[in-house]
């Protein structure tokens, strides 16, 4: 049995006799020395990480103006912070985008403006007191006028991450990146072997209080991160540091396409190997961290699993989804987690960073709940219309826009013998087919390619294609194509009307 | 070098690539090819001193040729070489090196675009 304690290992980092490695590392030992010889002769283990981290933001106090100001609502180069706090603190979001700027620029850039030294436009206003009579405030300022800037992240250092794909037949831009059709890719995110969750997943020395490598300087972990997940593999942690410490090399703001903007964080975590269960754990491998590919075409907070994956599967470039070869991308930079874990190393060893205990536990078991929502989410069902006319594909031209006349609706549904939906005519068809004389069959004019919903769908997701297509309205079909009704623009903005 | 045919509708019938590739014996390599019945737009690899003559060959046929000289640029100072752009890029461009940075290839590129809006750190511009 090896028993260390923190005190013994700190000793050793005085006098530079510490043995220290990283999780890459580590694994070998383990197969070489066995867990026990691994705990005798590993003090500390180092991980890191360097990866998007949305749940980020800046703590910050402005000091105070003269006159005073009581600010209400604060920018940074026209990013909005949440200011509903005392007088000059603001919080200033890494996802919040820019008024004029959109998903170009956000929270996180500003972020990062600050640490590499550049002025930063403040805008603040606010309803005047006696105590502080301002109204407006318009400013320059750089990270050293600030009294503090700290980095206080609600959620970082996900334990591991689901990989994303797209079935669908268009590309999706999501927060896991660009998204090719028909399974054209799948993006995953973390560090797997480094990752600092999954060397201590039983948060023996990750905890409250623990000293860590954080954007380049000295950070501590807070407490558990929201949404912490633990039983499920997906813990998360709260992070704190101080901006004017850190380093650029470790934070960098991100822009995704048709999503917005994030923080890439660098953290790296020390795990002091206290005994061999510590050691064991510090040797997981690539192959043993399990996640799943998640189909994001569902646009449903439950996505559809496509399939099982590990790490090192991701990492090997491509993964197989129905026998086809898919080349697989990153978002974090694996280059970047073993600069951190080699850097954090460094310190160790020459005697820069002591390893701690936390002064509480984080909890180890449990998962996220889902929203509670009490207002039922409306479905396509609830706001269409049934009444839809519907005409056979071998009727005449002349037909469909009797059709039209006698029911004044400008869409008709057009379908099989057996009454399946096969396409769409509008007006607007039926006058171009005359324009050009011809008056042959219904399914000769008609619109082919129908875009359809089914009556379950939530109408937000309906609404969303009928605008990213430019359409007025789309047939509701069931399973087996036949028409239920048919869903246009008016239902859902007399829906939205009712909702706001 | 790479090169991009572009036929217009009115052209699209006519066998303009198999006759230039005939009169002037000079062999393409065609890489990307996406035509249909309006439009057609391939993507080639010539020797460069042959591309004088096939594209007077192809121009003359009512075809529009252009040179592909300005590939993808990365800019090392933004990029985290995290490998977005790997998975996305049609002509495998980008690959990771076996100490996990990112490797450029830029002689592949047929200036697709697809990579630029895939990067979270903007390091990537098409001819610099
Ligand atoms: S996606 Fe951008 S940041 Fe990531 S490796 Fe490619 S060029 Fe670099
Ligand atoms: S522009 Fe297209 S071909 Fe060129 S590197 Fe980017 S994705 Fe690849």
């Amino acid at each position: 049995m090896v028993e260390k304690s923190v005190h013994e290992i700190n000793k050793k980092i005085e006098d530079g006799s510490v043995n220290v490695v990283t999780a890459e590392e580590m694994v070998g030992i383990v197969e070489n020395l066995g867990v026990e010889g691994a705990a005798r002769e590993v003090d500390v283990v180092t991980t890191g990480t360097f990866g998007a981290m949305c749940s980020s933001g800046l703590m910050l106090n402005l000091g105070h103006s003269e006159p005073p100001i009581k600010i209400q609502k604060v920018w940074f180069n026209n990013v909005e912070a949440y200011s509903g706090l005392a007088a000059v603190d603001a919080y200033l979001g890494a996802a919040q985008i820019s008024d004029t700027r959109g998903i170009q620029y956000g929270g996180a850039h500003v972020i990062e403006d600050l640490l590499r030294g550049k002025e930063i436009d403040v805008h603040a206003t606010s309803y005047g007191t006696d105590c502080y009579p301002r109204k407006v405030l318009d400013t320059t300022i750089t990270l050293n006028d600030l009294n503090e800037a700290v980095l206080l992240n609600p959620r970082n250092a996900y334990q591991k991450y689901a990989a994303a794909t797209n079935s669908s037949k268009r590309i999706l831009n999501t927060y896991m990146g660009e998204l090719l059709p028909n399974f054209g890719n799948v993006t995953y995110s973390g560090a797997g072997v480094l990752s600092p969750l999954s060397n201590d997943p039983s948060y023996e020395t990750i905890g409250m209080g623990t000293r860590i490598f954080m954007g380049g300087a000295q950070g501590y972990i807070i407490g558990n991160g929201t949404q912490h997940s633990p039983s499920g593999g997906f813990g998360t942690l709260m992070l704190k540091g101080n901006l004017k410490e850190m380093n650029p090399d470790y934070l960098r703001a991100a822009s995704f396409t048709g999503y917005g903007t994030t923080l890439y964080m660098g953290i790296g975590i020390p795990i002091p190997i206290l005994n061999e269960k510590l050691a064991a754990s510090t040797a997981v491998r690539d192959v043993d961290i399990m996640t799943s590919v998640l189909d994001y075409a569902v646009g449903s907070r439950d996505k559809p699993v496509i399939k099982q994956v590990n790490y090192a599967d991701l990492r090997s470039g491509s993964v197989q989804i129905d026998g086809k070869d898919v080349p697989t991308s990153s978002l974090s930079s694996f280059k970047n987690a073993r600069k951190i874990a080699n850097e954090l190393k460094e310190w160790v060893k020459h005697g820069n960073f002591f390893v701690s205990m936390p002064v509480e536990r984080i909890c180890c078991e449990g998962s996220a709940k889902s929203m509670k929502q009490t207002q039922a989410v409306p479905l396509v069902k609830d706001v269409m219309s049934d009444f839809i006319v519907t005409i056979k594909k071998n009727q005449t031209v002349q037909d469909a826009a009797k059709k039209i006349w006698e029911n004044s609706f400008n869409h008709l549904a057009v379908i099989s013998d057996t009454g399946e939906l096969v396409g769409i005519l509008t007006a607007w068809d039926i006058s171009k087919a005359v324009a050009e004389n011809r008056f042959d069959s219904v399914e000769s004019v008609m619109t082919k390619k129908v875009l359809t919903c089914a009556p379950n769908e939530p109408v937000d997701l309906a609404a969303r294609r009928l605008d990213r297509y430019g359409v007025s309205a789309m047939p509701v079909i069931d399973a087996q194509r036949q028409v239920l009704g048919i869903i246009t623009s008016d239902n859902i903005s007399k829906l939205l009307a009712r909702r706001y | 070098m790479k090169i991009k045919i572009s036929i217009p509708t009115e052209r699209i019938h006519n066998p303009i690539i198999s006759e230039s590739i005939i009169e002037t014996g000079i062999l393409l390599n065609i890489m990307v090819a996406n035509i249909d019945s309006t439009y057609g737009e391939l993507i080639a690899d010539v020797k460069d001193s042959r591309f004088d003559k096939i594209k007077n060959a192809l121009e003359s046929r009512g075809a529009i040729v252009a040179i592909l000289d300005r590939p993808i640029h990365r800019d090392e100072e933004e990029c985290v070489e995290c490998g977005a752009c790997i998975s996305v890029c049609p002509m495998k461009v980008y690959a990771f090196d076996e100490t996990w940075g990112l490797c450029v290839d830029e002689k592949k590129c047929i200036q697709c675009g697809m990579c630029i809006k895939m990067c979270p750190h903007g390091a990537l511009k098409l001819g610099e």
